[in-house]
């Protein structure tokens, strides 16, 4: 549908394209990671494209990723870095869509904000910190949005048990006890 | 009261000042009216009659008007991502009705067509079901409108039409619970079709229905358009510009109300709409009165969309005849192993999708609702992500509420129509 967005991408943009991809109509570039920001400059203000409208923002864990039977993209390897950060963005002129990818790996869990460039990442980057935590370097204002400040670790990724409680007011902590009948915590009954 | 040489040694000068006795309110200092001398830091929220959903706004207010805000989200995740990792593709249905419980079967057809999208059925969903899929969206689409419109005026102090929509909302109900089985969770689109046909005699109940909910919206329009009270708290109120809307990632009636022309319905055609004839509101001010406006006029549209639909409806299958996503008859399944085992597999392991990633959206009540699918070629999603419009609109809430007074940020939430169960996933 907007393969004339990947073809122009190649043309101006190409030595910091990792891998252009179709799968099932939606296109994806995959940039590398120090070049973000400028090809996402130069999709916002090129009249021939003009990604006025941004979509979304989210991330994919890859940590326990092993498809079934052949994957539309073989990009994916063992090798590769475990989060990929993904943005959508649509051109409300010319109808086209593309979404760009970002390599992260584990252990240097950051990558470039785009929040500044359009500011309805502002949120979705802080959710995707929140959920995943991936830091955005020069996003206004990085805080966890869902969770509380208090939480520790990260839900969505694969590693954060989906039984793992984490209630803000511990329970067990409140102090008990019934006057009436002299019971107090820690004894039975 | 006469003015005593006194009284003018003290400094009463001006005649009003004569007449009342006292100083003019702009003439007195901070101490002397009271007010206090610095910003104030309030709490709304996060369970307050006026916000909708949950949410809470920590308010900086130099007397009445906002100067600072924090919008925060968060106090009804109920974690819709990672429970639907967990769950085959049949069983994220049921979430997906809590994300926009007012309107759940968009919700329904967005997952079934990302899930479709994935698979390469796209086309081949059969043009029963596809009507069917229309009829039901169209009539959420009318419930979610009528729910916003409704709750926005009673908040504005108009009771009468509250009523009068809430009713016409709950004729909408009682057919789709007819349709469904359930009035508000209805579950009923399935991946390739949906779970049942239309019950007998729908199409004269839902044509009924439709003549008295249009006697209805011609109440309501007489009730609150040109009403003073309604018009002075909702014009020029958390108005936006066509830029702002866009860089913001606005959909829907907000957007449209700020002259954006987009509808995913006419600018990225699904289902059958390309073959149905509707108009798409746009507005040019941006501001509460316009998404008002825009609501109204798409309210009418569905009540036209959903008319053309009854014509066109034709008998057929209501779902793929394709093993790989459709349970077999229930006679069968009783009958012959075969299909007994069928039906065990896909109940137990699900849906098999191939690996990949797709992202389909639809147009929901608020706006573009989309859903983001990884799938690893099992019967669970490996990740599915919501792109939900009340988030990203719930994100523009703190520009929109700036510069005005506390009494304004009802009728901006309001009409932003923050639905809690679709921001906070």
């Amino acid at each position: 549908m907007s393969q004339i967005v990947l073809d122009a991408l190649k043309a101006n943009h190409g030595p910091a394209i990792e891998l252009l991809e179709s799968q099932h109509g939606d296109e994806i570039a995959w940039i590398k990671r120090d070049q973000l920001v400028t090809v996402a400059t130069w999709l916002k203000t090129d009249p021939k494209m003009l990604f006025d409208a941004p979509v979304f923002a989210t991330c994919i864990d890859r940590l326990d990723w092993r498809p079934v039977g052949e994957p539309l993209s073989t990009h994916w390897t063992e090798d590769k870095p475990r989060f990929e950060v993904a943005w959508q963005l649509r051109s409300q002129k010319h109808r086209y869509r593309i979404r760009l990818k970002v390599a992260v790996p584990e252990q240097d869990a950051r990558c470039p904000s785009l929040a500044t460039l359009w500011p309805a990442f502002n949120w979705q980057e802080r959710e995707t910190f929140d959920m995943y935590g991936i830091r955005f370097d020069g996003h206004p204002d990085l805080r966890r949005i869902y969770m509380y400040e208090e939480f520790v670790g990260y839900p969505l990724r694969k590693d954060y048990p989906k039984e793992k409680r984490q209630p803000l007011v511990r329970r067990d902590d409140l102090p008990i006890s019934i006057p009436h009948f002299g019971i107090k915590r820690g004894e039975t009954r | 009261m006469a003015a005593t040489t006194d009284e003018r040694a003290k400094g009463v000068t001006s005649l009003k000042q004569l007449v009342l006795g006292r100083k003019d309110v702009q003439d007195l200092t901070d101490l002397e009216t009271e007010q206090p001398p610095d910003l104030m830091t309030v709490n709304m929220g996060p369970s307050h009659p006026a916000m909708h959903g949950t949410v809470r706004i920590i308010l900086t207010v130099d007397g009445e008007k906002i100067v600072k805000s924090d919008v925060q989200p968060g106090y009804l995740h109920r974690c819709f991502e990672k429970e639907s990792e967990h769950a085959t593709y049949t069983q994220v249905f049921p979430y997906t009705d809590r994300l926009n419980y007012v309107s759940p079967m968009i919700n329904n057809v967005g997952w079934a067509m990302a899930v479709e999208k994935l698979m390469d059925l796209t086309t081949k969903v059969p043009e029963r079901a596809e009507y069917i899929r229309v009829i039901v969206s169209e009539m959420s689409r009318m419930t979610d409108h009528e729910t916003c419109l409704g709750a926005s005026a009673m908040e504005l102090g108009a009771f009468t039409p509250f009523l009068y929509l809430l009713k016409a909302r709950e004729w909408m109900y009682e057919l789709l619970e007819k349709v469904s089985g359930a009035r508000l969770t209805h579950s009923y689109v399935r991946v390739g079709g949906v779970v049942k046909d239309l019950p007998d005699n729908f199409a004269a109940e839902l044509g009924h229905c439709l003549d008295q909910t249009a006697k209805v919206m011609v109440e309501v329009e007489g009730l609150l358009n040109n009403n003073k009270i309604f018009r002075d708290r909702m014009a020029g109120i958390g108005a936006m510009t066509r830029e702002h809307a866009l860089a913001t990632g606005c959909v829907g009636p907000i957007a449209r109300a700020a002259g954006v022309d987009y509808d995913v319905r006419k600018d990225y055609p699904y289902s059958v709409y390309p073959e149905l004839e509707f108009d798409v509101p746009v507005g040019t001010t941006g501001d509460c009165y316009d998404r008002y406006l825009v609501r109204v006029e798409e309210l009418k549209q569905s009540i036209r969309i959903l008319r053309q639909c009854l014509e066109k409806i034709q008998p057929g299958p209501i779902a793929i005849d394709d093993p790989r996503v459709a349970l077999p008859p229930k006679r069968d399944t009783y009958n012959t192993i075969e299909s007994m085992i069928r039906h065990f597999k896909h109940i137990v392991d699900g849906i098999r999708v191939p690996a990949g990633e797709a992202y389909a959206f639809v147009e929901g009540g608020n706006g573009e609702l989309g859903f983001y699918v990884v799938a690893d070629g099992t019967g669970r999603p490996y990740k599915a992500y919501v792109r939900s419009p009340s988030f990203v609109h719930l994100s523009t809430a703190s520009e929109l509420i700036h510069g005005h007074f506390i009494a304004d940020v009802v009728p901006i939430f309001g009409m932003i129509n923050m639905i809690g169960g679709e921001c906070d996933k």
